[in-house]
């Protein structure tokens, strides 16, 4: 339990005692995680080496390791090394794709963390009929969101869809929702948002709540107005979780495959598609299945992630944030 | 918390501070205000405020309720009357009949079951040692198990789905429940570990020491003292990786393709396709998917804060 903290495998078969003090000292808390590291070696770390493998070979449809009926058909793809990897960053397709995601990402992510703020802020105080606003705000978080996107799509139906259907009431020509290009972007922003916005919300009451009261009074006291206490006092109580859950949600958003796969396909002609769901689809919508460059894909992709982990760590060390 | 906050709460530490007025939404401000403006109590607002605020809400629930509150009303329409208008057109309940017993649905459904209970039993079970051992001990090798965690959290679905599909297809388990258990757990694990280490942190050490004090092996003081004390966080964790897995749609697409070996994502696909457009079977279908997962939600969902904030801010 002391702050034994021994730089890790301290030189083995030189210091055979130390080694020993070592397990001896911890070996309960290694057997415990034991289970843990062994799945994640096996069922994650294993897969991953076996795709950043993959991602330097010229493996598709035809050429894996597959089973048919009882016939075991062997590998034949070769070794390429970084050909994938140069193919991809010269084409065009993933540096549109690229930047359509990071806007993607951006636009929702700064869109819901706004509203939930402003939700949230709207429901931290007593008023009649508070638990009804706030189970009717939660309602999209308690429903799959699969079905929720099927729900939009069918608002967003062109031809008989209820949007358009009220625009034509209203005498305006009815919106081309998911197959104009840009009309696309914007729906399945919106769509996104809508499912995020009950996570923010439940986070940003927590955290509200967990602000003493007595710091609002105490500003009221001294003259502080409303606005002068949202930003002095609600703004620096909320700022932990705000960056915790702005981290999770910038992730989620860019890894968000079920709301572009299942409203757009990522159509029209690919311009809703983000990084993920291009992986997916070279990999197993199109034809052939190109195994090697989605892996390639999915490599870049966690390499860009971990880049922007890393960057967001640095801007939290420099705010003076541990961890 | 008090010490990053504010230059307006320095001199209030000084000022007098009336006691009853600490109790919210009580005593009254009077004398603090200029005279000839009205007086307010605390927490009160004017009328525009609250006609504001409750206009605010009030649009903000109703974006947020139509779409699933649309879908509900659809599923009673025929065929025929689908993308009308009107909220009641001939209200039938042939969509759920057909649904029910004319397609795989209750397949698809048990499927589903299966898939998730068994990956959120197996998930916070092997993961809630590990996230004892981070809470509790400093071991070697405890900080890149923590970043290993974390960073295993926000690997995309791009990048293990293609080495896991030929995995499965190598060892013929496409098409398996099997398949998308193993796979869940890839989400579950690091996820759960994370979460009841936040957990196990706001357990206060001093109930260990008792129960080492009192004889128990780290072991005993685990199982005996601790999960019992630890339960809320056990129920949270668990009904979190319930719902991430049962809306999973990536890998459940990709590995799953007999139409008998479908989960519930993959299932609602098929309704509303390139080839096929029963909207009506597709919303009953939805509804049905729903409401058990609403349900489940409503109940846990009193639990949702706390456990957040906890996992949030002790992370």
């Amino acid at each position: 339990m002391a702050d034994a903290v021994n730089p890790r495998a301290t030189a083995a078969p030189a210091a055979p005692g130390r080694l020993r003090r070592s397990l001896t000292a911890h070996w309960y808390a290694w057997a415990m995680i034991a289970p843990v590291v062994g799945v994640i070696t096996a069922i994650i770390g294993w897969p991953l080496v076996r795709g950043v493998y993959l991602s330097l070979t010229d493996a598709d449809e035809a050429n894996v390791e597959r089973q048919i009926g009882v016939n075991k058909i062997p590998a034949t793809y070769d070794f390429v090394g970084l050909d994938n990897y140069t193919a991809i960053l010269k084409d065009e397709v993933f540096w549109d794709r690229l930047g359509w995601t990071v806007l993607w990402t951006v636009a929702c992510v700064s869109v819901t963390f706004l509203l939930g703020l402003g939700l949230a802020n709207m429901l931290n105080r007593s008023f009649r009929g508070r638990t009804v606003y706030r189970m009717a705000l939660i309602l999209p978080w308690a429903i799959p969101a699969f079905v929720s996107v099927f729900a939009w799509r069918m608002l967003y139906n062109e031809r008989n869809g209820l949007l358009n259907s009220l625009l034509d009431g209203g005498g305006v020509e009815g919106v081309s929702w998911l197959s104009d290009p840009t009309m696309a972007k914007v729906s399945v922003i919106a769509v996104n948002v809508w499912l995020g916005v009950p996570f923010m919300l439940i986070a940003m009451l927590g955290a509200l709540q967990s602000i003493p009261a007595e710091q609002y009074e105490a500003a009221e006291m001294d003259g502080a107005n409303a606005w002068q206490r949202f930003w002095n006092i609600t703004l620096p109580g909320v700022r932990s979780v705000s960056m915790t859950v702005v981290l999770l949600s910038t992730i989620w958003t860019f890894n968000m495959f079920p709301v572009i796969f299942l409203l757009t396909r990522g159509g029209p002609a690919g311009s809703t598609d983000i990084l993920v769901t291009e992986a997916f689809r070279l990999a197993f919508v199109s034809s052939p299945r190109d195994f090697a460059n989605s892996a390639a894909w999915g490599v870049l992709i966690l390499l860009l992630l971990a880049l922007f982990a890393v960057a967001y760590r640095r801007a939290l060390r420099k705010q003076g944030e541990v961890w | 918390m008090a010490t990053d906050t504010t230059p307006v709460s320095g001199p209030a530490e000084q000022a007098p501070r009336p006691a009853p007025a600490s109790v919210p939404g009580a005593g009254l401000r009077a004398t603090a205000r200029p005279p000839g403006k009205k007086v307010r109590r605390r927490g009160e607002r004017s009328r525009a405020a609250s006609i504001g605020l409750h206009a605010a809400l009030l649009t903000a629930a109703v974006i947020a309720v139509f779409p699933p509150f649309w879908l509900l009303v659809t599923s009673f329409k025929p065929k025929t009357d689908t993308f009308t208008r009107s909220l009641v057109s001939g209200f039938t309940l042939d969509n759920y009949d057909h649904v029910l017993n004319d397609t795989e649905f209750l397949t698809w459904f048990g499927n589903s079951v299966l898939i998730v209970v068994t990956t959120t039993i197996i998930g916070v079970l092997i993961s809630s040692t590990t996230g004892y051992a981070l809470s509790r001990f400093r071991f070697p090798g405890m900080r890149p198990l923590m970043w290993v965690l974390l960073i295993t959290q926000m690997f995309p679905v791009a990048v293990l789905i293609v080495p896991l599909y030929n995995l499965m297809s190598r060892y013929g388990l496409l098409n398996q429940p099997v398949s998308l258990i193993v796979t869940y757990l890839t989400i579950a694990v690091p996820f759960c570990a994370w979460m009841m280490k936040g957990f196990f942190d706001t357990i206060p050490v001093s109930i260990d020491e008792s129960g080492r004090v009192d004889g128990l092996n780290p072991f005993g003081t685990f199982w005996r003292l601790i999960m019992p004390l630890a339960r809320p966080g056990i129920a949270v964790t668990g009904f979190y990786t319930f719902v991430t897995a049962w809306a999973e749609v990536a890998y459940a697409t990709a590995f799953m393709t007999g139409e008998e070996n479908l989960t519930l994502a993959g299932g609602l696909q098929t309704f509303v396709n390139q080839h096929t457009q029963d909207w009506h079977l597709m919303t009953a279908a939805a509804v049905l998917i729903a409401v058990p997962a609403t349900l489940v939600f409503g109940y846990a969902q009193r639990h949702l804060q706390s456990g957040l904030t906890a996992g949030a801010t002790k992370a």
